[in-house]
């Protein structure tokens, strides 16, 4: 984001917000579409894209699950990779734990809404109520579209072709550089751990299943020390 | 039961579990600073090494030229600080004309 780490909010931050999240609403709104008519094309009802969407509510394990329904690759397999690619969602509710809340309802709620977009958007902000605001702007927006684009895709069928035409593909990835570059640029610390992250997750993504590449990457934080705390388990 | 239906309620299931981590957890048991830094620092990780992957891999093995030359003209623009609509917009459009053109 355009804001610097850690400085005073500027005024009009929602319309910021809302600018920014509407991009990533379209993007996300164009996939769901894809993930409906990919679903109903491959011979699902349209029930199953559409109540998926709902309940799982993530779109790689969606369509990695999608992808091994409609393969006959059988129930298990299709928990089982799904789950893989959602492990991750572990670490980022722990990370925005604190900025989701403490009310019951709202930790409920919000737990539902933990997606990689959402949680990159939040922890991008500058201040605590900007990241709790950033949190459900971005998350309630995203679920709306998500779902309304993955029902309208199902209902169109096939009609939209291949949405690698589009780059989306592209755009993704380019969502999450341009938010985590911030906290990358204020902390070298981070930034160490990341690029050792990126370099083992790529390194492994040949050899093991989809999803586990990712969480290799954590073992990136061995080099999460500060000089102050020589000695602690990083 | 129909087992496309257990298929998404035991996905489900499984993903809500996941994300309740966090949540249950923040209040219940003191966590120490450190932990703290290091769920911060591990979310940033995980989001570099999913940028990593996604902008360089399909199906385990390369993606083709196309969508990593996009994402490092989105990630260029955003070092210059350019806003995140251009950044973005600027990776899919990259993307789609060296497809357009036979870049795979």
């Amino acid at each position: 984001m355009r804001s610097p780490h850690r400085t005073t909010p500027a005024p009009g931050t929602d319309r910021s917000l809302l600018r920014d999240s509407s991009l990533v609403w379209l993007a996300s709104g164009i996939v769901g579409v894809s993930f409906g008519a990919v679903s109903v094309a491959g011979g699902l009802p349209l029930w199953v894209p559409v109540l998926m969407s709902l309940l799982v509510y993530a779109g790689s394990a969606q369509f990695s699950a999608v992808g091994v329904l409609l393969a006959g690759g059988g129930p298990v397999a299709a928990v089982a990779t799904g789950l893989l690619l959602n492990t991750r969602t572990a670490a980022f509710s722990l990370a925005v734990a604190e900025i989701i809340g403490t009310n019951r309802a709202t930790r409920f709620l919000g737990a539902h809404l933990v997606t990689d977009e959402t949680v990159a958007f939040a922890l991008a902000q500058s201040d605590p109520v900007r990241q709790r605001r950033a949190f459900w702007i971005s998350g309630l927006g995203l679920f709306a579209v998500w779902n309304t684009g993955v029902l309208a895709g199902g209902l169109a069928g096939s009609a939209l072709g291949d949405t690698a035409r589009y780059g989306l593909d592209a755009a993704f990835p380019a969502v999450l550089v341009a938010l985590v570059l911030p906290a990358l640029r204020a902390d070298a610390t981070v930034r160490r751990c990341a690029l050792l992250g990126a370099a083992l997750a790529l390194t492994a993504t040949p050899a093991v299943p989809a999803g586990v590449p990712v969480l290799l990457a954590l073992t990136g934080l061995a080099l999460h020390r500060r000089p102050t705390d020589r000695g602690a388990a990083a | 039961m129909n087992t496309t239906l257990v298929v998404i309620l035991a996905l489900a299931a499984g993903t809500y579990a996941f994300r309740l981590v966090g949540p249950v957890l923040h209040g219940r048991v003191t966590v120490p600073p450190r932990v703290q830094e290091l769920a911060s620092a591990g979310a940033v990780v995980l989001l570099v090494a999913l940028l990593a992957t996604g902008a360089l891999t399909e199906s385990g093995g390369f993606a083709g030229w196309a969508r990593p030359t996009g994402v490092l003209v989105g990630a260029a623009l955003a070092w210059r600080r350019a806003p995140f609509a251009v950044v973005v917009l600027a990776a899919a459009v990259t993307t789609a004309v060296l497809r357009g053109v036979g870049v795979g």
